[in-house]
Formats: C-alpha cells, structure tokens, sequence
C-alpha cells in the first residue's frame, strides 16, 4: 500500500472498473499525470472483478465478457498512469481535493480534473427478512465465485431478475455449485412494455448472449417465473424462502438466497461532491446531469461507467474513453487532436447502448419489490421499518432528511446505499409525491468511514484553529 | 453454505477465527474466508443485536464489519487475508480503544 | 384559506414545535407553518446539550432563565414520555468544558471567575476542577488534559428523538402542521392575523415568529425586531461504540445510542452544504488528545449547521405594539431551553402577555441603543 507519489495530478481517476481503467488508459497515454484509485486489492471493479487473480482461470467459465476486461486492465497498466488499490476515496469537493484513505492514513490529493468512475452497486432488495444471514445478493455471490471460486453448496434459491441473475445461475452449476431453484420476478406486464424496443435488443449482442444463458440455466435448474410475492424466513439465519407465482404460495427450505434487481449506480460521492442528479423514470434510479463527454454541474468533475446511468462493462468502457479524452482536449489541447476521434468514440458508444432500453423495460422491478410495507426493514444500518417511516410521514416528515432526523435512517455508515432509493420511493407514494419532489439524502463526505486519528492528522490551519478554540 | 471449486490452486493462508485456525487461500478476502470456513461467523448489530452476515461483498451494506488484528469495525470484504491474521467476530457496539 | 386558529406559529423547529405543543397541552388551537425537507434547520443540527454553565455572561437574566430551564426539563421529559411512549434520553448528572494545556485552563478560569463574579446571577455552582479532579469523574482522558470547568446541572438529551416527540405529541393533541408552507406575509386585518403562504392563506387570533435566524425578515412584518447573527458550526459523528463518557463535555458527547458527537467550530460562513476539512481535522486532534483510546474509532458522518443566533447571543422574546397579538421567540438555546418554551411562554402566549419578570430582559429593544451587552449567551 504505497502513498500517491505527487499531491496534485492532471487528472485523477476514481474507481478502476471498466470506466475507470479506460478513462486511465486514454489520460495517461496522452500524456497527462493521472492516478487511479480504487477501493479493492485489485483492478476490474465488479464486472471484472479478480481477473488478475482469480482461481477460475478455465476460460469458458467465467465467459468470453469477463476475459475480455484483461485487455483493458493491460491498456491501463501500460499507460504510465500511477494506480493504487486499497485506496478509499472518502471525500471529494467543488475544488477537486480528494480525500484518500491508503493504509490507516489520509491525505488530500489535488487534482485539474477528476473522473468518478464509482460504477454500480445492487438495488436494495427489501423483502420481508432480507437482513437474515444467509440472504446476500447475486453480486456477493459472483464476487466470491470470481474472486475466490467459491460457489453455494448448500440449499440455493436465486431470485429476481435482471440479466445478472441468469449469468450467476449459469455459472455456479459449471463450477460444480447447487442451485435449487431460481425464481423470476420479472413483472409480466413488462414484456408487453418491452416490445417497442425488441427489435433493438435483437439486433444487439445482447440478445444472442441472453438467449443462451437462460436456455444454459433452464437445463440445470428449475426455474419459475412470475413470481409476484417473495420473503426470507428464519431465526437468527434464512431456514426458507416462500413466494407466490400464478397464484399459488410455495415454501422451500434454504440455506442461501441470493437477490438480485438490477444495479444502480453508486451515487456517494458524486452527490457529496455536489453534482446536480435527477430521477430517472425508467431506470428507477438517481442519475447524474451530464453533457455528452461525462461532465457534471461541478466544473472539473466528469463521470464516466454505470454510475453515469447503466449501461454495461462495454459502454462504460467508451464513456471512460470519451470523458478522458475530454478531459486531454481541456488540458494538452494539441494532444488531444492525435487521439481517436471523439464521433468515433460516441458512435461505439451508441452501438454498445444498443438493446439496453429493452432490458431497462423490460427489468423494471416491480414495486411491490422496491417498495415494502410494514415491519419490513428499509434501513438495514439503523433498523428502521416501512411502517415507522410511514409513521414519521403522518407526524409532517416531508422528505428523506427529515425523516433522517426522525429515525435515524441513512445515518448509518453505509449512508443510504442500502435504504436511499427504497425510502425516496416509499415516500413518494405515501405522499403522492414524483421522486424528484421528494429528493434523497442530503450526502457529505466522509462517504465512506475513515478513523479519527485519520482526520486529526489532516493539515489544520490557524483560521480553523481559531474558529475551533473558544473560551 | 459454501465449498471450493475444484479449480482453485492458491496457495493456502491460515488465518485465525476466534482462536480457531482456518485455512484460507491467497486472495481470498476476510468474508470469502470466514463464509468458507464452516463456522458460525454471524456478527450481532450494534442497533439490536441483531445476527448478520455479510450481504453485497463488494464494500456498500457494512455486514460485514469484524475485528482484524485487534482493530474493530473493519470491512471484511475489502481486507485480503494474511497469513496468522486474527479475525474476532464483532459483536454488538465497537469496544472501547479496539 | 385554511381555518381560523387560536394561534399560528410561524416554524416547526424545536422552539416552533415546542411552543406548539404547549399551546395544545392548553386546549388551544394551533396551526405550525414550516418549510420542507431541505432547509437550515438548526433543530437538526445542534450538539443536543442542556447546558448551564457559561450562559448569561453579560445578562444575568440569561442565567436565572437557563437555570430555570434546565429545572423543567425532567417535567418536560416525564409528560413527553407519558403522552408519546418516546424516552428522549435526558441526562443531567453535570457536564465539562475541558481544557488542554495550561494557557486553556487559564483562560478557563479567569471565564468562571467572571461568571462568579457577575451581580445579580443564580449560583449554578460552577467551578474550575484538575486534572486529577477531572480524572476521577472522567477515567478515560489523555494527558493533555489540563482540567476544566464542571457545571452539576449540565447535562445533554437526545435532541433529534426531543424534535420528534414534540411532532408526535402536537398531532395528537390536535395541533395542524403544515410543512412546505413558508410564510411569505403576515397582515393584520379585522383583528386577526392573515398569513400568506404559496398554499393559501392561514388566519389566526395570534401569530408567534418560530422561524429561527429567518425571524429577522419576518419580524418586521409585525412591527417587532429580530436582530440575528448567525454563524456555522461543523459536528463529527463516529460510529457506535461502548459507554465511555458519562458526562457530556462542551466538544464532545456521546449519545444514548453510544455514536460520539464532536464538535464544534464557529464561522461567518453560511453555506450549510459545504464541509471545512482543516476544521474537522483541528475538532478530531483535539479529541483525540482528551480521549486517546478513540484514535481507532471510524467518522461516519460529517455536517454544519447553521446557528441560530440572535445578535447578542441572549434570547429575544417580544411582543407587538403595533400588531397586538403577535410574539416572536428565538434563541439559541433552543434544546436547553424547551422546556421554558413549552410550558412558560407557550402559557404567556395563551393568556396574551409576556411576563416581564421572566422574560423582559429579552425584549428586542434592548439592540435600540448603542449599547448591546458586551457578551454572550454562547462562546
């Protein structure tokens, strides 16, 4: 764990998923001082997670998407960039210091222009005993099979939708792992909604891909679709999973469930930065305001990847391509001019978002899934219920952080990951409110922990020591 | 609740649950090893104590918090294992000057 | 229009909703217009103290009313309990403003000196205490610390659950809360009070000005005065972490669900949304060093506030000449200071009239001369 070697660079890159290490690659190859930082002990984000070290090096295991990451992994390690992992970005500011957190220690790194290229996490899937050990996401579980070839071997229940759901469920049985029942929440209705972009998505890589895992998956394992109601039983742990598809209410014993609706894009510390983000009716999400290189409402700032809106590990690679090289067009003009073409870069672009509306339609989660009720937890750090929040509704709270101040949501350190969306959603329709209207979490950093000893090592100034020691 | 693929040839890594020697594999992160491991890992909230386990293994939902080498409130999902790390299950509230 | 009202009170805040609530314990009729989800609200954002010690430098009014707040408190907690099931944590077995260094303790003790010195205020026993002295109540601190000054009557409350026991227990009692209703105008017309808001018109017998630091655009409106001063403040919160602080400091505390508050910084600066790191980082060593064994405990949160701050420091509780009916209320101490709201001047408003005994000191005219006291309610 090495210190950055300079404190300001022309450009600083946050986060080395797929985004992150092209926007690195094209940075630092036009010759710009460029760190990339990212939180994990190795490059990939999640989409290429483990590819330096993964056990499960027999290609057709994994898949052809995954290994090709390792070509852009190279790009960006051969660029001349300086990358260090187990870096925690924690702060970020309209003057574009970075707060980074290496090894127990923290330092501000200065920057000329930054790139968030914090990606995606997993939409909260809040059903009646989802905080139960034994229920973790689709994503944890991919984690740990890429990572560490580690796959379920106990009682296994896969639910939700979402074309994640069926690349897990594909690849655990090649790895000789148990799945004993997957169960589709995809909402019905939403093929018919679906079907003005079906050509698109055909046409797309997508489809071809698609088609084939399920059929892989539906070979192996049971698969029931149209599940309407889900929930996680157990004492202290998941004992079984019960559901209702086409009417009828199953009860199934299980070890692991594994959720999975989608990703979202990880918002931290954008929004604790200061960039502007709206609500995306079709996404069902937080996106940030972008123009078309990536730049935010926060002169300096660009994002670039899922956290841009979703789009996939392809089309985050381009908008990591384009936003660097806007960023070398702002900076090394005369450079810039000898890199790829940015038509060129948007037109790849287009073509790898091809197909993604039809998938965005079509997985829209259902809201009964996004939006519980009664004594199902929505803030899993503080422990706070649908029903307590809508009880801070009837006593006048009008929007998340009021309703921080009632019940301590948000408050934990995850810092509205997990609850954020659920209680945006939940409080719009308690209230007949558009998501925009009721807003989210008003985010600060330090957006993910760091030590006290840490702060109190930060410069201090005589103006704060003065504005501090009174009387 | 986990077993290893047949696939993995890393190096092994002892590491150390609650005095009980685990065998981990280079790599592996703390949670990965701890799921692995056969044990019951489960922490309990500082909240309720609640039991939990960890959820998204990628560093957002905080499950995964344990005590790695004396030093509480760590993410597990984000620490590599070494080798002779001691790993304590947290239990409850962050003990005081741990 | 939306009803005819006993009394409309003008911000749902601590005070706001405190006032509210002793209105409704009166049978009054009571209507609380309030902003939305995204604003200063001080009420979210203050260090939770109840806190005797060092108020009224300059006024001694100010301390005679603080001690009588601090009194109350335990009715106010009692009956909120009783009504609303929520235990809000209250605490008041003394409090510490602790000194690092000796130059610290000095200035320390020259403060209590003047405080004890001051004719006319209540004794509330403060006193410089050692190191060793500070030790014995305070096992845990480092050996920087010099001493500091102990109140027996400081004590320190769960502010946030305060703010929500007050909301709950006004619905029940009938009280009408309007949140993203700010007031855009009061007038006075046929004896009653007309206040125009983007929703419609609020009529009411009486008005009382709970807006904080926005009373001094307000107050005008009802021929009072409000001169604010506001500053901002920076707070730390870490993460939970086992009892280890039995009593609160004037920096740091730790709450009934054991996460560490640390504070706090006074700016000019207004600008709620933006974060000083050198101010959190001076706020951090300086708790590190009264309480080494925290070096390892994670911050997990961050935020400023905006104080309300009457321009003085000391309270200003006023009613109108001009506009018979209307009061404005204000301060800064608007935790410590609950319970006087919700039972003394909630009292006064009801029957019509501030007493002057209590609360003539507060008077807004007191800023009509040159001569505004040289100290303050706050350090």
């Amino acid at each position: 764990m090495t210190a950055p070697k300079r404190d300001h660079y022309d450009v600083v890159v946050i986060g080395a998923g797929p985004a992150g290490l092209a926007a690195t690659a094209t940075a630092a190859g036009a010759g710009l001082s460029t760190l990339l930082l990212d939180e994990n002990a190795g490059p990939g984000g999640q989409v290429w997670r483990a590819i330096d070290s993964t056990p499960v090096t027999t290609r057709a295991l994994l898949g052809a998407d995954y290994w090709s990451g390792a070509e852009t992994v190279q790009a960006a390690r051969t660029s001349g960039a300086e990358i260090i992992h187990r870096a925690t970005v924690w702060s970020l500011d309209r003057n574009l210091e970075i707060g980074v957190s290496i090894g127990g220690g923290s330092a501000f790194i200065g920057a000329d222009h930054v790139i968030i290229a914090t990606g995606a996490q997993e939409r909260p899937f809040p059903i009646p005993g989802w905080t139960l050990p034994g229920v973790m996401t689709a994503g944890a579980a991919q984690t740990m099979l890429k990572s560490s070839g580690l796959v379920p071997d106990g009682r296994t229940v896969i639910a939700g939708q979402g074309p994640l759901l069926w690349l897990l469920a594909a690849q655990i049985p090649r790895l000789g792992g148990r799945i004993d029942r997957v169960l589709d929440t995809t909402a019905r209705s939403n093929y018919l909604a679906a079907l003005p972009h079906a050509f698109a998505f055909m046409t797309s890589p997508y489809f071809a891909k698609g088609l084939a895992l399920m059929r892989e998956v539906r070979a192996k394992v049971p698969v029931i679709s149209g599940v309407t109601e889900l929930a996680a039983a157990g004492n202290g742990k998941l004992a079984s999973v019960s559901y209702v598809a086409g009417g009828q209410r199953e009860t199934v014993p299980a070890d692991l469930l594994l959720l999975h609706q989608g990703v979202v894009p990880n918002v931290n510390l954008a929004m604790a930065a200061g960039v502007d983000h709206r609500w995306d009716e079709l996404q069902l999400c937080w996106s940030p305001v972008l123009d078309a290189d990536g730049n935010t409402s926060v002169a300096g700032i660009a994002i670039a990847g899922d956290g841009a809106g979703i789009g996939g590990a392809q089309a985050a690679v381009y908008r990591g391509h384009i936003a660097a090289r806007a960023a070398t067009a702002k900076l090394a003009p005369t450079t810039a001019v000898k890199l790829e073409p940015m038509a060129g870069l948007r037109q790849k672009l287009a073509c790898a978002e091809r197909g993604r509306a039809f998938l965005d339609v079509l997985f829209q989660p259902a809201k009964q899934f996004r939006i519980p009720a009664d004594d199902t937890i929505v803030c899993r750090c503080e422990e706070v219920t649908a029903q307590e929040i809508l009880d801070s509704v009837k006593i006048g709270a009008t929007g998340p952080n009021q309703l921080k101040a009632y019940r301590r949501t948000g408050m934990g350190p995850c810092q509205g990951r997990l609850c954020g969306l659920t209680v945006t959603e939940l409080m719009a329709e308690a209230r007949g409110k558009t998501r925009d209207e009721i807003g989210y979490y008003r985010l600060r950093a330090p957006v993910k922990p760091i030590m006290l000893s840490e702060l109190a090592s930060l410069p201090q100034t005589d103006a704060a020591t003065q504005a501090v020691v009174r009387g | 609740m986990f077993k290893r693929a047949d696939e993995d040839a890393r190096r092994p890594v002892t590491i150390h649950v609650e005095g009980i020697a685990v065998e981990a594999r280079e790599g592996d992160s703390v949670s990965a090893a701890l799921l692995a491991s056969g044990l019951d890992v489960r922490r309990t909230t500082a909240v309720s104590g609640a039991r939990r386990l960890p959820y998204c293994m990628m560093g957002v939902c905080f499950d995964c918090l344990v005590t790695i080498d004396g030093v509480g409130s760590r993410q597990g999902c984000l620490v590599p294992v070494t080798e002779g790390m001691q790993i304590e299950i947290q239990k409850g509230k962050r003990e005081i000057g741990r | 229009m939306i009803g005819d009202y006993d009394v409309a009170i003008v911000g749902g805040g601590l005070l706001g909703s405190a006032i509210a609530w002793g209105l409704g314990r009166l049978g009054q009729s009571v209507a609380v217009l309030d902003e939305g989800d995204i604003a200063k609200r001080a009420s979210r954002a203050n260090f939770a103290l109840v806190w005797v010690q060092s108020k009224g430098l300059g006024m001694p009014a100010y301390t005679g009313w603080t001690v009588r707040a601090s009194k109350a408190w335990p009715t106010l907690n009692a009956e909120l309990k009783e009504q609303t099931g929520l235990d809000v944590a209250l605490q008041q077995n003394g409090g510490f403003h602790l000194t690092l260094g000796e130059v610290e303790y000095a200035q320390r003790t020259e403060l209590v000196a003047r405080m004890h010195n001051q004719v006319g205020a209540a004794d509330y026993r403060m006193e410089m205490l050692t190191a060793a002295e500070v030790k014995k109540m305070l096992p845990l601190i480092g050996p920087e610390v010099s001493g500091g000054s102990f109140c027996p009557f400081d004590g320190h409350v769960n502010s946030l659950r305060t703010f929500r026991a007050f909301h709950t227990a006004m619905k029940q009692l009938g009280v009408d809360y309007f949140p993203e209703q700010p007031v855009s105008s009061i007038a006075r017309e046929g004896g009653e009070f007309r206040l125009a808001t983007a929703r419609g018109e609020i009529r009411a017998a009486k008005v009382v000005l709970a807006a904080g630091n926005a009373n001094q655009t307000l107050a005008p409106m009802v021929g009072l005065s409000a001169p604010m001063g506001p500053t901002r403040g920076q707070i730390v919160v870490t993460e939970r972490t086992m009892p280890f602080l039995p009593h609160p400091l004037t920096t740091i505390r730790q709450t009934d669900e054991g996460t560490v508050m640390i504070g706090d910084s006074k700016e000019d600066e207004l600008d709620d949304r933006v974060l000083n790191q050198p101010i959190n980082a001076v706020m951090a060593d300086r708790a590190l060093r009264m309480f080494p064994h925290l070096a390892r405990l994670n911050v997990v949160r961050s935020w400023s506030g905006i104080r309300v701050m009457p321009r003085d420091g000391f309270p200003v509780y006023d009613q109108s000449e001009t506009h018979p009916g209307a009061f404005v209320a204000c301060c800064h101490s608007g935790v410590t200071l609950a319970s006087n709201h919700a039972f003394d001047i909630a009292g006064m408003i009801a029957r019509g009239a501030l007493e002057s005994e209590l609360v003539g000191a507060f008077s807004a005219r007191r800023f009509d001369g040159d001569a505004t006291p040289n100290g303050s309610g706050y350090y």
